[in-house]
């Protein structure tokens, strides 16, 4: 906050003359960052394309309608396989996150220069790479099918679980600690009745939360060949039936809405 | 009640879920599951057991990654995915500015409200991958295709948690402001846009973030970015280059972290 002279009038501004350039150097630089960008873009594009993709929009649509619902007999399987791809991912996600976890908390890591830091790239390198990167490398080293996803859904969980965990862990209560250790318990029962109940409500939430976005994710890891109904949409696409195209993404939709409120109740009821 | 029975009685700890019905049904109903996932998993094993050696190979070619006889096209692509991100992230956030006000339950009017949800929840359901795959349909293969999906996603996204936060404002200040006789724009400059702006840059970066990442995989359907590098190398066999890019992935992402925990903590 500052003041301007006027005459003899003092006029409030916002910011002092200092904060003012230095925001306004920010913007600039953030423009020409952006204006950079788009001429870059602009290059690579082919903009006849673009003038007529609304033409082309309308024309996918109308071959869309009406979704051919006979189709769906056929889809049922695809969508077993996706749920069971989320569900057992996030199972085997959560299974190793717990450990990891542990390791990456400040306050149950044997070693905050050595343990610590191994724990942090894991979680780091297993969020950085998208589920379907994950799929891709599995696929080529295993083969398509769904025991590609499953895998490349709890790689790519690991991290999530496990960085939202290990901050859980790190906001205990260390009193009801201390008092476990009070009573001259062991390490591992310390850790079985001073930290475990503590985190156990919001390991439940985080693993609802992810299972909610496996859902999301796992329904395109058919497009790299990791099964599920991915694999439906991309045939569909590939051999133009929009029709097709139109069940699949309604049921993609269905799914992710129930899901996401299958998730919503049960964190509703834990916490 | 005598004193001693206390101890000798023992003490089991309280279950997380209290209902024995709940409880056990829950457990009976996880292991029909299981069962029933399990026995429709069909695995072939035959080529799993064949893909172990190359999943040797695999994790060997990290040791040390080949950074140098695909570099230039490596170069190209993450240049382009950085691009995308950037592009595609002030795209959306100049476009979901207005969705989000209007999707603001106290700034708008009813019909506006409802329709900005409705462009919302429209924008969040896809996946960025579907919307690439459509935006590639539509706009052909390149960049383009990439950054409208990634914008789209953004829109989503960014609109959404705007709205909430502009929801949770503190109404004292925005009367303030409306007592002076400020203007409607004058009313948003300085009683809202201050309020939200802290968080929303810190959203802006996590957004710019996730982008990077999703600019890594829209590749792979043909959208622009480091994806289509990755795919030829996996396509390939060459494990060591998509090793090295798998390992500048993950340096970039962790350096777009850091520096956006400090920009949002010098923010704040």
């Amino acid at each position: 906050m500052s003041a301007k002279q006027q005459g003899e009038l003092k006029v409030w501004q916002r910011r002092t003359p200092i904060q003012h350039w230095l925001n306004w150097a920010g913007w600039f630089i953030a423009v020409a960052i952006f204006v950079y960008c788009w001429q870059l873009v602009s290059d690579k594009t082919v903009w006849m394309f673009v003038w007529d993709a609304p033409s082309q929009a309308s024309d996918m649509a109308s071959r869309m309608v009406p979704p051919k619902w006979s189709y769906m007999s056929s889809l049922w399987r695809p969508v077993w396989d996706t749920i069971n791809i989320a569900t057992l991912g996030t199972m085997m996600a959560v299974v190793m996150a717990f450990p990891v976890a542990f390791l990456a908390a400040r306050n149950t890591t044997p070693s905050v220069r050595f343990v610590r830091p191994v724990a942090l790239f894991i979680i780091v390198s297993s969020r950085s790479i998208n589920s379907l990167l994950w799929a891709l490398m599995l696929v080529s080293i295993i083969g398509p099918g769904i025991l590609a996803g499953v895998i490349a859904i709890g790689l790519r969980s690991i991290g999530f679980c496990a960085k939202l965990l290990y901050e859980a862990i790190e906001e205990i209560d260390e009193s009801q600690v201390e008092a476990i250790v009070a009573t001259g318990a062991s390490g591992t029962q310390i850790l079985n009745f001073g930290i475990v109940p503590q985190i156990l409500p919001a390991f439940a939430g985080i693993s609802v939360f992810r299972w909610d976005i496996n859902i999301r994710e796992s329904t395109v890891l058919g497009l790299v060949g990791a099964g599920g109904i991915g694999l439906q949409l991309n045939a569909s696409i590939n051999t133009v039936s929009w029709t097709q195209v139109s069940v699949i993404l309604l049921v993609i939709l269905a799914t992710v809405i129930v899901s996401e409120w299958v998730s919503a109740r049960v964190r509703h009821a834990i916490i | 009640m005598s004193e001693n029975s206390a101890f000798t009685r023992g003490w089991k700890r309280p279950p997380l879920i209290a209902s024995p019905w709940l409880r056990w049904g829950l457990l009976i109903g996880g292991m029909v599951y299981l069962v029933l996932a399990f026995g429709t998993l069909d695995v072939n094993w035959d080529r799993v057991s064949a893909g172990l050696p190359r999943a040797q190979r695999f994790l060997g070619s990290f040791f040390p990654p080949d950074f140098t006889s695909r570099w230039e096209d490596i170069y190209i692509g993450i240049f382009e995915s950085l691009w995308m991100t950037v592009v595609s992230t002030v795209v959306g956030i100049a476009v979901s500015i207005p969705v989000g006000l209007g999707a603001a339950r106290n700034l708008s009017s009813r019909p506006v409200y409802l329709f900005c949800r409705g462009v919302l929840a429209v924008s969040r359901t896809f996946p960025e991958i579907i919307l690439a795959l459509f935006a590639v349909k539509l706009f052909g293969f390149g960049p383009f295709a990439g950054i409208i999906a990634l914008s789209i996603a953004t829109i989503g996204f960014y609109g959404k948690l705007l709205a909430e936060d502009i929801e949770d404002m503190d109404p004292v200040q925005a009367e303030a402001i409306k007592s002076t006789g400020a203007s409607w724009l004058q009313w948003l400059n300085y009683s809202v846009q201050p309020q939200v702006m802290p968080r929303m840059i810190g959203l802006g970066l996590y957004r710019l973030d996730i982008n990077f990442r999703e600019s890594a995989v829209v590749g792979i359907v043909g959208g622009g970015g480091i994806g289509a590098t990755l795919l030829t190398s996996f396509d390939r066999y060459e494990f060591d280059s998509a090793a090295a890019i798998l390992l500048v992935i993950i340096g970039i992402v962790m350096l777009v972290e850091y520096s956006s925990g400090y920009i949002r903590q010098w923010v704040q």
